[in-house]
């Protein structure tokens, strides 16, 4: 256990190395994921609105 | 093929079957990535012997040769997309390059940092201006650029398009760029130096680095189609708006 | 012949006006090299080895300022649109767009190098190598400049993007340039070679891409 928090001496390298990439990747994936759902919720809302819209008109 | 440049980009009919499609196999892709992803780290972590010369730590190798990769693999797609988009005037083209870019910026951000952050141990310097860093530094000036564009003109069928000439521009000088930053790199260093990872590549190594590449690669494409499929629907809502405004 | 002719002319004339852009980018030009010793200390010994560096950067930074000049006049009031109509290709026109900026940027900072090279005590051996380098090089500035002019020739306030996109793009020049004069006592003529080649492609190429950009800018 103490071998891999030491990683030989280059703890201070490796483990900054793969948390950097960890939270990229994790980042990234949140970033992504949410603006995707913004838009998704924001096009339902506008397209119920229109649906509504139009059978307003229709009755 | 409809090649009208006066109307704004064609709507939705070929990007609606794109998006059936895209959201089948989203999941998929998601579970693929993270299963490589997953797996990758914790055999580069924890089951790769250390190497011969650098120690332990080669590890970086596993985390610093994928993001690189990843940063060329990035901007050769989105040559891609800006050659069809410049030549075919498919109508996702310009979306799948836009969509790419932020991506493949923040790969060769990260191939620098880990880069550096392998250097430091190999070379006692956390940048000693070697040649394929320095290369990742001007190619992720060239991802700004690019970036730069797309927000800088208004009219995105307009941005596409000139993006997309500085995009291939930028894709033919950058072989040149890598050459010429290679061959300044020779003259003012002494051929003993220690290359950026060269451990000699046993199986112990090739394997894991693959499982990486490529668990960053499908990771890359799960993010590329989700950013796509949300940038439709945000053209999708802005066309919808502009009709309710003036309808 | 006479048309792209009377175009050169005509941007020649404006650039070596008071607002043009020919002494902008010679003051330029003299004052980063100026500023350079005083970050760096007299020693001249220093000064000395890196005088071809820092000329060759001042070079490429003082391009840069006159290139969003090249389009910007001729896309406000219009003219850019009449000219992408006329019957000479706007590939030609942009060819002589390039030759008129080499004329009045290029060519002033050809002739004040050596001057400046003299504030750094470079090696004598090194002017001719200079000139040479600048004379090859500074084409190609021009020309990728010009690729850049073109992409952001709608933009307002193209300039600070104009230098984000081109100065990437112009890293071998600087980098072959800059050799050339630096190791100029032990050959340094494959730099001048690889210099030549980068800058006739560049050169070649150049009014092509710019006339796509600049349709593409005027199409939408």
């Amino acid at each position: 256990m103490m071998h891999y928090l030491d990683m030989g001496g280059f703890a201070a390298f490796i483990w900054p190395s793969y948390a950097l990439s960890v939270l990229a990747i994790t980042t990234l994936t949140v970033w992504v994921l949410r603006a995707d759902r913004r838009a998704h919720d924001m096009l339902k809302r506008i397209e119920q609105g229109e649906n509504r819209n139009r059978q307003a008109v229709s009755l | 093929m409809k090649n009208d440049r006066s109307r704004p980009a064609p709507s939705l009919a070929n990007p609606k079957r794109f998006l059936e499609i895209v959201h089948v196999i989203l999941p998929w892709v998601g579970t693929l990535a993270g299963l490589l992803l997953l797996g990758g780290f914790y055999w580069a972590l924890f089951e790769v012997p250390p190497d011969y010369q650098q120690g332990e730590s080669v590890r970086i190798m596993f985390v610093h040769v994928p993001a690189a990769w990843m940063s060329l693999f990035v901007y050769g797609l989105i040559a891609v997309s800006s050659f069809v988009g410049l030549v075919f005037a498919h109508p996702l083209a310009d979306v799948a390059a836009k969509t790419a870019a932020p991506l493949g910026a923040v790969f060769t951000a990260l191939a620098l940092v880990t880069g550096s952050l392998w250097g430091k141990p190999m070379w006692g310097a956390y940048w000693v201006w070697d040649a394929r860093l320095t290369s990742e530094l001007i190619l992720l000036l060239i991802y700004f650029g690019y970036i730069a564009l797309w927000y800088a003109i208004e009219d995105p069928a307009r941005a596409g398009r000139v993006a997309a000439v500085f995009a291939l521009v930028g894709a033919v000088d950058l072989p040149i760029i890598h050459f010429s930053v290679n061959w300044w790199h020779s003259l003012h260093q002494p051929a003993s130096v220690l290359r950026m990872g060269a451990p000699t590549m046993s199986a112990a190594y090739l394997w894991p680095l693959g499982i990486m590449a490529l668990g960053y690669t499908v990771f890359f494409i799960w993010l590329w189609l989700l950013r796509i499929r949300t940038e439709v629907r945000k053209r999708r809502l802005r066309s919808i708006l502009l009709q309710g405004s003036t309808g | 012949m006479t048309a792209l002719w009377a175009l050169v002319v005509r941007d020649v004339r404006l650039a070596l006006r008071a607002g043009g852009g020919t002494l902008l980018a010679a003051a330029f030009f003299a004052t980063v090299a100026a500023l350079v010793p005083l970050g760096v200390g007299p020693d001249l010994q220093l000064l000395a080895r890196i005088a071809g560096g820092v000329l060759w950067v001042a070079a490429l930074l003082a391009t840069l300022l006159t290139l969003d000049r090249l389009f910007q006049v001729d896309f406000e009031d219009g003219s850019l649109d009449v000219l992408a109509l006329s019957p000479v290709t706007l590939e030609a026109i942009c060819a002589a767009k390039m030759a008129a900026h080499w004329l009045t940027t290029g060519l002033p900072l050809i002739l004040l190098a050596p001057v400046l090279a003299l504030l750094f005590n470079m090696n004598t051996e090194a002017y001719g190598v200079l000139l040479l380098s600048l004379g090859i090089g500074t084409p190609a500035l021009t020309a990728i400049g010009h690729i850049g002019a073109g992409i952001t020739v709608s933009l307002k306030r193209g300039g600070l993007i104009l230098s984000l996109l081109v100065l990437p793009l112009e890293v071998p020049i600087i980098i072959f340039g800059a050799a050339a004069v630096m190791n100029a006592a032990d050959g340094g003529q494959t730099a001048l070679l690889l210099l030549a080649a980068f800058s006739l492609g560049a050169v070649i190429l150049s009014p092509f891409a710019t006339a796509a950009a600049v349709r593409l800018n005027l199409g939408s």
